[in-house]
């Protein structure tokens, strides 16, 4: 780490931290135990903010905001509440939007159990869900011979997307249309099989946090994701820069 | 070319101007040209030469005249005369009429309050000259401005000026121009950019397009002066897909004056040097929020990102970029020419200057037009507009679009200003002014503009995806009267996720047309509710509505 590197103090949830002037809002509050809901965020990939679990209320020069913690770099003298009653319905209302956009059956899922939307929606109490379910007519694609993309259970976090550019540097993945028609796509939305790009390296496979992306051969709550190597090449990484 | 040259020219092409006694000018705006007025143009040529008056009157296709409802307009100078609804047959009477007494039948009056009242600053040529001919632009004096700015003027000086103009961005945030400047003239970086956002996207908005197709030399000299006061060597028009007349005036005129060397290496003989491109827009709205269009145009999908970082700092190829809307950057050369004191001595203390309006809807007089800012509402619907037509009375004007808010008839003596608007639950957004009478239904005006921001929506943030489509199957189930309590109370708690959690502007003034129709026009949403069950299934916390944000924050000042 360059010397360089100034260090801010601020307050999150009444407790006094500090980090360098690059971290986020995300990364001094794990530093002190403080949880954050994240669902499009993952340590070791580019932050996009796009899930919105995140928010934090950010009070910083009189001026109070709602900021996604992944994305937003930390500010001397920022007041910062992680879980106030307000956040806490909010996400709840994200969450049940989410769940009313696709097709998220867990009873049927290869990762029920080890789903972070159904980990998440526990953690919030999310009982039950106020809004109509959309039901979209999506596909499946299951033509490569190790690995499968539900759409029905796809959240659009974009960690395939970002995994397979940042990391393996094949990008293979990214995102075609708009509105709710958006869905990610392998190779100018060609079928998996015939994606030349793809390296059939998996990551993508382990950084989704829901059953949208799983490999051939499990069945219900089989699919376990594995992440270890994520935090491994980012320390690579920062070493070698 | 160097100051000198620049003047004999001016002078050259205005003695040209005088040579010939005659001119026909007809509107080549888009409204115009929808009704085929580039065929007039050619019949007025062929009907020229039949007749042998090709020395004593020319022809010039120009930019919008402003009274759309009355096109196609056909003016003939010296003494302005203008005709209105013009068709092919009616030209060879136009042009025989040239130099004789004007055709009382086809005579569009010009004493009226839709010309009288207004104030042209921005649009002060935009009409008059041909936006195909450099000639015409330098008749009337384009380029001065740089020409002062260059050569009597530092930087700094021009951004005092700008500061002192009081001139507030004009794609609908309003944030301070002069401050804008400031921010990214002060940040060290060897590599800037000016872009001059003309993605204009909001339903019944034209008022870039009118300044872009009208006088396309004026937005070149304002980003050069731009790039001048800020110490950028390249600009960007970014410019909206469908706009293609724009797309191909503003290229020519870029390649004009890159050949009269008002673009390039050494402007004027001094150290400035200034290229420009055209870059095309994709046909997404969102890609007018500054973010996503820094991503398009650097070839990526056109999507927001989180800010901090600002563009200011951090924007275009990661360096500090200064976004400003066609109406902002049109500004600046008046402001040049004219002083700060000028600009500033029009307008309320908050919001100065000119404004420029696209007025549509339930109106006499539709069209583009431009006023002194602290006009009343009032003034611009009923004597500019002319008021209601056909015996209905009004009902309510929609302003800024789908970021904007609908404001009744008891708030038309409201100043239109930044602020004054926003206090009554409205925005002046881009300028869009759209008249409603009583015929129009509220909540469908708000399910009209729901459906806009649902499938503008660019998919990337969830409140702003899934939120839309939510709100708007609300919102028909409301308007085809299948809506209960307990829908009006989901759609104002999505409302008030989807404007305080959205990630970009769009999706954070979404909610506004909901809100503010919800404000002013409640009996409306009530009326139209099937029963009242019991609430017993509404454990949503009631929180009542809050008012309307600024709106697309950063849609470029």
């Amino acid at each position: 780490m360059p010397s360089s590197v100034r260090v801010k103090t601020l307050r999150i949830d009444d407790l006094d931290v500090a980090g360098d002037e690059q971290q986020t809002i995300f990364d001094v509050a794990i530093e002190h135990d403080i949880p954050i809901p994240t669902l499009c965020h993952l340590d070791g990939l580019g932050a996009v903010g796009a899930c919105r679990m995140c928010l934090v209320e950010v009070t910083n020069a009189n001026q109070t905001r709602l900021q996604p913690a992944c994305a937003t770099p930390i500010e001397e003298g920022m007041q910062i509440v992680t879980n106030s009653p307000r956040l806490q319905e909010y996400r709840r209302m994200i969450l049940e939007l989410l769940f009313a956009e696709g097709n998220h059956v867990c009873a049927v899922c290869v990762s029920n159990g080890h789903c972070e939307l159904q980990g998440l929606a526990q953690s919030v109490g999310m009982t039950h869900v106020r809004f109509p379910y959309h039901y979209p007519q999506r596909s499946v694609d299951a033509s490569h011979r190790r690995f499968v993309v539900d759409h029905n259970r796809c959240v659009l976090c974009t960690r395939c997307v970002r995994v397979c550019d940042e990391i393996e540097g094949a990008h293979t993945w990214d995102l075609m249309g708009a509105s709710s028609q958006t869905q990610v796509v392998t190779d100018l939305n060609q079928p998996w099989a015939e994606a030349e790009t793809c390296t059939g390296c998996g990551k993508c496979i382990h950084v989704c946090p829901t059953g949208a992306l799983f490999e051939k051969g499990h069945s219900v709550a089989e699919m376990h994701k594995r992440r270890q190597f994520l935090p491994y090449l980012r320390a690579m990484r920062e070493r070698e820069l | 070319m160097n100051p000198e040259e620049l003047h004999q020219l001016a002078e050259q092409h205005a003695n040209t101007r005088t040579q010939i006694p005659h001119r026909i000018r007809v509107c080549a705006g888009t409204s115009c040209m929808g009704l085929h007025s580039d065929q007039l143009v050619s019949a007025v040529q062929r009907e020229l030469k039949q007749h042998g008056h090709e020395k004593t009157c020319r022809v010039s296709g120009v930019g919008c005249m402003g009274l759309c409802s009355a096109g196609p307009l056909v003016a003939v100078d010296p003494d302005g005369i203008l005709y209105q609804h013009v068709s092919e047959t009616d030209i060879s009477a136009i042009v025989a009429s040239v130099g004789n007494a004007p055709l009382e039948q086809l005579r569009c009056p010009t004493d009226i309050p839709f010309f009288t009242h207004q104030k042209r600053v921005v649009l002060e040529h935009c009409g008059e000259i041909d936006p195909e001919r450099i000639e015409d632009a330098l008749a009337v004096g384009g380029y001065t401005a740089l020409l002062k700015a260059l050569t009597e003027m530092t930087p700094a000086e021009v951004i005092t000026q700008v500061m002192r103009s009081g001139l507030r961005g004009r794609g609908g945030a309003g944030y301070p121009a002069g401050l804008k400047w400031t921010t990214v003239a002060k940040a060290r970086n060897p590599r800037k950019f000016v872009i001059c956002n003309g993605d204009e996207g909001d339903p019944g908005a034209f008022m870039d397009r009118g300044v872009m197709e009208g006088d396309p030399h004026r937005m070149i000299e304002a980003m050069a002066i731009a790039g001048y006061a800020i110490g950028a060597n390249e600009g960007y028009f970014f410019v909206r897909g469908e706009y293609t007349t724009s797309v191909k005036r503003l290229r020519k005129a870029i390649l004009q004056a890159e050949r009269s060397g008002l673009l390039g290496a050494n402007i004027f003989g001094t150290p400035f040097s200034f290229t420009l491109e055209v870059r095309i827009g994709a046909g997404a709205f969102v890609s007018g929020e500054e973010t996503a269009l820094i991503a398009s145009i650097e070839g990526r999908r056109g999507t927001p990102n989180p800010r901090p970082p600002y563009p200011a700092e951090q924007g275009l190829w990661g360096c500090p970029t200064l976004i400003n809307n066609v109406a902002t950057l049109a500004s600046i050369p008046p402001i040049i020419n004219h002083g700060s004191e000028w600009y500033a001595s029009m307008g309320t203390p908050n919001s100065k200057g000119t404004h420029v309006f696209a007025l549509t809807g339930k109106v006499a007089h539709t069209g583009l037009i431009e006023v002194p800012l602290g006009t009343t509402l009032r003034e611009v619907i009923f004597e500019i507009g002319g008021g209601i037509p056909n015996g209905h009375s009004f009902k309510a004007v929609q302003m800024g679009g789908p970021s904007g808010g609908c404001i009744p008839a008891e708030h038309l003596d409201t100043p239109i200003g930044y602020e004054d608007l926003q206090r009554i639950g409205a925005m002046i957004g881009s300028g869009g002014i759209l008249v409603l009478d009583d015929t129009s239904s509220m909540v469908e005006v708000a399910r009209f503009f729901m459906e806009f921001c649902m499938t503008e929506s660019c998919g990337k943030c969830v409140p702003c995806r899934v939120g839309t489509v939510q709100m708007h199957n609300l919102l028909t189930r409301i308007s085809t009267g299948a809506a209960t309590t307990h829908d009006l109370a989901l759609l104002e708690s999505l409302c008030d996720l989807v404007q305080h959690t959205s990630l970009c502007g769009l999706g954070r003034s979404a909610p506004n047309p909901v809100l503010s129709t919800l404000r002013y026009f409640r009996e409306e949403y009530e009326a139209s509710l099937t029963s009242t069950p019991s609430n017993e299934l509404i454990p949503l916390t009631a929180r009542p509505p809050a008012p309307p944000t600024n709106g697309p924050n950063g849609k470029g000042a």
